[in-house]
């Protein structure tokens, strides 16, 4: 059997969050199994190093390069790991490309999963009740909130990443970039347009 | 048989409120800091990642709905410090000692942090279950949806694709059985799928005709059509 303890062991810390956070981190560092050095460099590395930028270099990538394309959605993993991407929640990565005929969307139901080497860390409307519960049924009300109309010709396949792996999606190139250079091709993919929730930046 | 971090489908959430990209990776220090703490307890080795998700959605289901997220994490794992052994009681209402931890040789030093988060943790393994299902084949999910292991235990397949027809989209290999992995079982690996949903199977007033779902299942969570 689980362990459903009724007592759970965390009402023994502080009540407010940022002491709860505080006071076990006293507790692990006065024990010495955490480092608060290190603690510093983790949040470095999630908030200056590993964000949606390295993902819309894969996507800008794709986007001027048909046979990367191709490798891309036959194998992620290794296709991304060969640019630098690879680690702690990326270890299995798949790549769906949107069509004028499909639009692919993704979700974590049961908790937050996200592709981290490719996007960092989730933002927080990702991980939220509203967005976990009704992205899987009614995901065209969803888009509309991030101003998303989808044409009726367009189906909506939403994934909902229940195991291991991690899916980026592969928006469609924005009409006006033809002859753009990787580099600003990139600066056209938002970090929603690579989850699903919105679209490309238009070249202005 | 549900827990209270199975939500997908529910009503009653009211709208999606999206940030702006721009806005900071952690809304606040506190954010960044508990997720570095819970990353950094990981390293010492005492359980793994389908243990961890477990203690979260153990959260009593008041607890699970007032916290914020942060909050379910450093909640989750100040619960399951204890229940591993790493710390007492004591040690959480500050009654401890600061006497050297036996596991402190395991603590995640500052100069390897960037290695070792870049290491990952693959979950595909070899596996002697054979491969039952080919791709386009129709198959339905268990019903109702439980760890089939232990009861109340840790699973991925969602109460709302229970008992629903599917079928496989791709084989993405054999990977490690949560259900298992997440209470001392063993990895018990097997074929992991993608399997696809008609909205129609799984809603009973779908947006689209043409609109999927799509979840990662494993094999004993299907049974052939």
């Amino acid at each position: 059997m689980p362990h459903d303890d009724h007592d759970h062991p965390h009402a023994l810390l502080p009540p407010d969050p940022a002491l709860r956070v505080k006071a076990l981190e006293t507790i692990l560092t006065r024990k010495g199994l955490i480092d608060p050095v290190a603690l510093d460099e983790i949040i470095d590395t999630y908030q200056n190093k590993i964000g949606p930028q390295n993902g819309a270099r894969v996507v800008a990538k794709a986007w001027g390069d048909s046979a990367f394309k191709q490798a891309l959605l036959a194998d992620a993993t290794s296709v991304v790991a060969d640019l630098g991407f690879y680690g702690r929640q990326g270890e299995h990565i798949v790549v769906v490309e949107n069509t004028p005929e499909q639009h692919n969307m993704v979700v974590c139901t049961l908790c937050s999963c996200y592709p981290w080497p490719l996007l960092g860390i989730p933002p927080g409307w990702y991980k939220s009740d509203a967005y976990r519960a009704r992205a899987v049924r009614e995901p065209r009300k969803v888009l509309a909130e991030f101003g998303v109309e989808l044409t009726p010709e367009s189906s909506v396949r939403v994934w909902d990443s229940t195991a291991e792996i991690r899916y980026l999606v592969l928006p469609m190139r924005p009409e006006g970039s033809e002859g753009l250079g990787e580099e600003d091709l990139a600066a056209l993919v938002t970090r929603d347009s690579m989850i699903g929730t919105g679209l490309p930046k238009v070249p202005s | 048989m549900t827990r209270v971090h199975d939500m997908g489908g529910r009503f009653g959430d009211g709208p999606v409120t999206p940030e702006a990209e721009s806005a900071p990776v952690f809304a606040e220090d506190w954010h960044g800091r508990a997720l570095a703490v819970t990353l950094a307890a990981g390293f010492l080795g005492q359980w793994n990642i389908d243990v961890s998700r477990h203690a979260r959605e153990r959260l009593s289901p008041k607890d699970y709905a007032r916290f914020s997220y942060y909050e379910k994490w450093i909640s989750g794992l100040a619960d399951l410090l204890v229940e591993k052994g790493v710390l007492t009681l004591d040690d959480l209402s500050g009654a401890g000692t600061d006497d050297p931890h036996p596991l402190a040789a395991r603590v995640l030093k500052a100069g390897t942090v960037s290695g070792a988060l870049a290491k990952g943790g693959p979950a595909d393994r070899a596996s002697d279950v054979p491969i039952q299902f080919e791709v386009g084949q129709n198959v339905r999910t268990v019903d109702p949806a439980a760890n089939r292991l232990v009861s109340g235990g840790h699973t991925r397949l969602p109460i709302y694709a229970s008992g629903a027809n599917g079928r496989i989209l791709r084989l993405h290999g054999t990977h490690v059985l949560p259900d298992s992995n997440a209470h001392g079982l063993g990895e018990a690996p097997e074929p992991l799928y993608a399997v696809a949903f008609a909205a129609s199977e799984l809603w009973a007033d779908p947006e689209h005709p043409k609109d999927e779902v799509v979840l990662d299942l494993w094999q004993s969570y299907l049974e052939p059509v």
